[in-house]
């Protein structure tokens, strides 16, 4: 399977990344190379009747009362913000 | 006397006999971080005034014959993906070089519960991602047997602190290997508990279904001790299980007759370095000698595992790294136009290429049309190594093998090709896939004089047998017959 430069932008689109020239280069044979290396090793195995395993333990869903607890303080989580206003995260004008 | 050559045994023993006292031992720890964290590197962020203060507190408990936990008083330190109430924790990524967590992890509650002193925040390659500890934001851990060589990782800082006695004992973090194998590079004892033993709540999410919190010490004895305070029941992390709560120290017994103990023959074939196999055959037959059973197995499957976990590990990580946006917290870039760039930017500068690497490979296996046919097909070959494992257990009680292919490579030696990289973790990643525990202890030297490490992996939930198993070794051999980093 060819990994081609327009994949690796069109990924990093995706997961929100700049890349520069020199990454592109370098991450698209990388890519290239692990996932050759994994899906020629996988492909090797007949999974046909095989259910996929999410997790290994057999655990469902974990509810509790719906109950008022105390939570964290606003000023406290604030504080970790890059920028903040009003007692607010402050981010780029979304809307027009 | 120099107090840091204690385990945590032998200190809390002589903290109880009023030998030594908990603010003595607290200033020879941060002496001792102030003297060789320049050339070691393990520290990210050392907390002396605070453990200070906890060194007194604990103290005036002891002078007042409180009945303490044995981990009361004993200074340790905890990886940098653990958060820890008003002190940094990076994760090893400029992304988070900012990040004062408003509250602390569960392990660290129970820290606090158990009188724990905190000696500082351990470096780790960025976000967990790497097995070397050459991708932390704060630079290279040097491995205190050879300091031209790395210390494994991610947990590199934690196994180094340990060894080169900058830490009693620390918490690192094992998602495909990274306390076992960084352990193995250092000489020191790494366990992994079995998935949803130890709360994950406060510890940064790497890959969700596979990482656990993991004790990194000297000794046997010390990491059943270490157990008996950080496992259990937690209702902040879903996946916590509600099992009974062990004495893990109950386990420490010089005993392994009629012991089941599995040798999987894939582990000994392939680029195995030939001292590590010689060592880890030696164990078997000292094993043997003291009444356990040698069987060799076969577990055809586990040459899938390594592929196996990069497919799932990324794929989640990718997921879970989407959070980083420069938004709520951590690094914000400071020039852009629109919310777009603001994102992209953010993470372009404030990720490095190991962890572009993953969200990339991530994406690409989860994108549509490529979900089927990579993620689904993981899954599907997890489950077909998960039943392996359910099989080889039916004939055998535990089963034994090399931690890492080799002893602890040098810095840049495999840098070059993130396929040499991820063999390192080929032997590991195979109990946090099927959620097993496995227990990384040192076997001798090899003719560099570096440690080796050996592994033994158990069924869910079945660490007395591992521990058990681990503790007579190192009983019947003196573990590294008391050979330290010398550092």
């Amino acid at each position: 399977m060819a990994i081609t430069k327009e994949d690796i932008e069109r990924l990093a689109d995706l997961a929100r990344l700049n890349l520069t020239p020199e990454e592109i280069e370098r991450l698209t044979g990388d890519m290239e190379t692990i996932i050759n290396y994994s899906m020629s090793k996988l492909n090797e195995l007949n999974t046909d009747d095989v259910l996929p395993m999410e997790h290994v333990l057999p655990i469902r869903n974990v509810f509790r009362e719906d109950i008022c607890e105390k939570s964290f303080d606003r000023e406290e989580i604030l504080k970790n913000a890059p920028e903040k206003a009003e007692g607010c995260f402050l981010v780029p004008k979304v809307v027009e | 006397m120099e107090l840091t050559k204690f385990t945590v045994c032998q200190a809390a023993d002589k903290i109880r006999k009023k030998e030594i006292s908990v603010p003595e031992l607290t200033n020879a720890y941060l002496d001792r971080i102030n003297e060789l964290n320049k050339k070691i590197g393990a520290y990210i962020t050392v907390c002396g005034q605070e453990a200070e203060k906890q060194a007194d507190r604990v103290q005036k408990k002891i002078d007042n014959y409180e009945e303490l936990p044995i981990i009361a008083g004993i200074p340790a330190g905890v990886n940098d993906n653990i958060c820890t109430s008003g002190v940094l924790t990076s994760c090893g990524s400029r992304m988070l070089s900012n990040f004062i967590p408003p509250y602390d992890a569960t392990v660290i509650k129970k820290f606090s519960q158990n009188d724990a002193v905190l000696l500082g925040k351990l470096n780790m390659d960025e976000f967990a991602m790497g097995s070397s500890n050459e991708t932390s934001w704060y630079g290279q851990v040097k491995n205190p047997w050879d300091l031209e060589r790395v210390p494994g990782g991610s947990s590199g800082g934690a196994a180094a602190a340990v060894a080169a006695h900058m830490a009693c004992y620390a918490l690192g973090s094992d998602t495909g290997g990274s306390a076992r194998q960084a352990s193995s590079f250092c000489g020191v004892v790494g366990l992994k508990p079995t998935y949803g033993l130890v709360s994950r709540y406060g510890l940064v999410a790497f890959a969700s279904s596979m990482d656990q919190i993991a004790p990194v010490t000297r000794d046997v004895a010390d990491c059943a001790a270490v157990m008996n305070a950080i496992a259990g029941h937690d209702p902040l992390d879903s996946t916590s299980q509600d099992c009974r709560n062990e004495d893990y120290t109950s386990f420490l017994k010089n005993d392994v007759k009629g012991l089941k103990i599995g040798l999987p023959k894939e582990y000994f074939s392939g680029s195995i370095q030939k001292e590590v196999k010689e060592k880890v055959l030696d164990a078997a037959k000292l094993f043997e000698s003291l009444g356990a059973t040698i069987e060799e197995i076969s577990l055809p499957l586990i040459e899938y595992a390594l592929p196996v976990y990069y497919i799932l590990s990324s794929a989640e990580a990718g997921s879970n790294l989407a959070q980083y946006d420069g938004i709520k917290y951590g690094y914000r870039a400071q020039q852009f136009d629109d919310l777009v760039e603001l994102y992209k930017k953010t993470r372009s500068e404030g990720f490095g290429e190991e962890v572009k690497r993953r969200i990339l490979l991530g994406t690409y296996v989860l994108s549509s049309g490529n979900y089927d046919a990579y993620y689904s097909k993981a899954l599907k070959a997890k489950r077909m190594i998960f039943e392996e494992f359910q099989n080889a257990y039916q004939k055998v009680d535990i089963i034994l093998g090399p931690t890492a292919p080799s002893s602890a490579f040098k810095i840049g030696e495999k840098t070059v090709n993130p396929i040499d990289m991820y063999f390192n973790d080929a032997y590991t990643v195979s109990a946090n896939i099927a959620g097993l525990c496995a227990i990384s202890l040192p076997c001798g030297f090899d003719s560099n004089g570096l440690p080796v490490g050996m592994q033994l992996i158990g069924k869910p939930y079945d660490e007395g047998t591992i521990l058990k198993a681990a503790f007579t070794y190192e009983k019947n051999t003196g573990g590294n017959g008391g050979i330290d980093c010398g550092i």
